[in-house]
């Protein structure tokens, strides 16, 4: 039928069109070690906010800072250290100064739950063989496990030799936390260095970092400039920073940002 | 009206366009064809303009610049090798036989190529990796593929060796077996018959085959990654660099982009080259 070519192309706009004006919408921009957290959250925003649909992008801090400098269209950032926040001050994303901390976050070592490697304590990390998946330096957790790994060089514990040993058994620079425990979930990896909060309700062994070699990771949130729907923004931002919202982050395995962590 | 009833069997209205548009076709096809060539050809392009040739030089020597495209061009030749050598028996299979069953074994050989990349790396973990079906006795022999360079082949291979064999099959099938019959009744071997008459004829295929195989493997990612892990110097492939290096050094993953825009170029270019003249 000849009609029909105009009729897919008219419906074929249609749905491209936006939603409709009754639903709002507020995009979230955050590091992939606070999906649970943050999906969490937004169930208790959403329902005191009716009509508020929250949408979110995980991924690594690095990308989601790379995306928001080249355009990306978002309301709020929410990146896993300093150093992400800052590269989207410098490109005009984030204002400068409007970023906050929202919590805290303890690195770990996690094993696959059989052990291949037979890992009892940190040192064993260092034995050759061992294969080792950490997050690639520009990606927060990444720079946070090399960081661990300079401040274990200093404790006579382990030294410097277990830094340059664990070094040379990674194996792999991945992109982002969910990476890093997929790949330990699967057994491909013997260990992994993710953040304490990730560990929450996974089938993984564990391995302690000790306080005084331990780094302390921060989260930072801001929103965006010219973000689609500021006051949104700011609305969600006030929630994550309230009682409610940091309690919310506890129960996902974070440290509050009023605490500084044992 | 009556004569066009006739002729077409269907009533057809008398065109109302001036007779000069009638005629003007090709410039109509170019204006609507123009803003997919603009979509295609400018974010390339752009790349171009980001970095000097000075800074594009000295960005190619830096140690991991360096290393990417060693390992990239290591692993995409020994890709295209295996893709050759395995896939011509196998195209040949397909594209001149017929058998039951053969639609499923094409729809199998194409699969791993429209697979997401990202799928394909899963698969192939849950296949060759320390835990898998196939990798588990392999890896209790020693042999550890998984986070080396052969697992970088090994993900390019799999989504990328359909190209060539899909080309391949069918330039085989396009041998007109009469002329193959009357090199048979000469006395020719099939030794002889592949290369003086099966290979010569689809050369056109398989040239262009290899080459598409050859950037697709060039430009795996979500695979790789999986699969082969991303460890400089060992399995870091230019794609990979380009992606995990881009925030601390634009200027390197602009050096890489511009790199494997000319390599894919230079390879698209050269199968146009070789198939001039070809007769259809």
């Amino acid at each position: 039928m000849r009609w029909s070519p105009a009729l897919l192309l008219l419906l074929a706009l249609a749905a491209c069109a936006g939603s409709s004006p009754d639903s709002r919408e507020v995009t979230v921009f955050a590091a992939a070690s606070l999906r649970e957290p943050f999906t969490a959250l937004a169930e208790t925003f959403e329902a005191q906010h009716p009509g508020v649909r929250v949408t979110f992008n995980f991924a690594g801090s690095q990308a989601l800072a790379q995306q928001l400098n080249a355009g990306a269209a978002a309301d709020v950032f929410a990146s896993a250290d300093a150093r992400q926040m800052d590269w989207a001050v410098e490109g005009g994303s984030v204002a400068d100064g409007s970023a906050a901390v929202i919590a805290h976050n303890r690195l770990v070592v996690i094993l696959p739950p059989e052990n291949p490697a037979g890992i009892q304590r940190l040192a064993d990390l260092a034995r050759p063989g061992v294969r080792v998946v950490v997050g690639a330096e520009d990606v927060p957790a990444g720079a946070y496990a090399r960081q661990w790994l300079d401040q274990a060089a200093q404790d006579p514990a382990h030294g410097e030799a277990f830094r340059d040993q664990v070094l040379a058994n990674v194996v792999s620079l991945e992109e982002s936390v969910a990476a890093i425990r997929t790949k330990v979930l699967l057994g491909e990896a013997d260990a992994g260095v993710v953040y304490a909060s990730d560990t929450a309700g996974q089938d993984l062994l564990t391995i302690e970092i000790p306080a005084g070699q331990n780094v302390q990771a921060s989260y930072y949130i801001a929103p965006v400039l010219a973000g689609p729907q500021p006051d949104l923004a700011r609305a969600f931002i006030d929630f994550v920073l309230s009682a409610e919202g940091q309690r919310i982050l506890a129960e996902s395995g974070l440290i509050p940002a009023g605490e500084t962590g044992e | 009206m009556a004569e066009n009833l006739h002729q077409t069997g269907r009533w057809q209205r008398p065109s109302r366009l001036p007779s000069r548009w009638r005629e003007s076709g090709p410039v109509w096809w170019a204006v609507f064809s123009m803003p997919v060539l603009l979509f295609l050809a400018i974010p390339v392009l752009l790349l171009f303009f980001e970095v000097r040739p000075a800074d594009l030089w000295m960005q190619l020597g830096s140690d991991q610049t360096r290393q990417a495209v060693v390992i990239s061009m290591k692993t995409s030749l020994i890709s295209l090798a295996i893709i050759l050598l395995l896939g011509t028996p196998l195209a040949y299979l397909t594209g001149r036989f017929q058998f039951r069953g053969r639609a499923v074994l094409e729809t199998l050989i194409d699969l791993p190529t429209v697979l997401p990349p990202s799928v394909a790396g899963l698969a192939l973990l849950l296949a060759f990796g320390r835990r898998g079906l196939l990798g588990a006795p392999l890896n209790d022999l020693g042999l550890q593929i998984a986070f080396t360079q052969a697992a970088v082949v090994g993900a390019q291979v799999f989504v990328a060796g359909s190209l060539y064999i899909r080309s391949a099959a069918i330039g085989f099938a396009l041998i007109d077996p009469e002329i193959l019959e009357a090199s048979q009744l000469d006395g020719a071997s099939t030794l002889q018959q592949l290369r003086h008459v099966v290979l010569p004829l689809s050369r056109y295929a398989l040239l262009s085959g290899a080459v598409m195989s050859w950037s697709r493997a060039l430009g795996e990612f979500g695979a790789t990654i999986l699969f082969a892990g991303n460890l400089p110097g060992r399995t870091q492939t230019m794609p990979l660099a380009i992606y995990l290096g881009f925030e601390s050094s634009l200027e390197s993953a602009v050096a890489l982009s511009i790199l494997l825009v000319l390599l894919s170029s230079l390879a698209l270019l050269g199968v146009r080259w070789l198939s001039r003249g070809r007769m259809d």
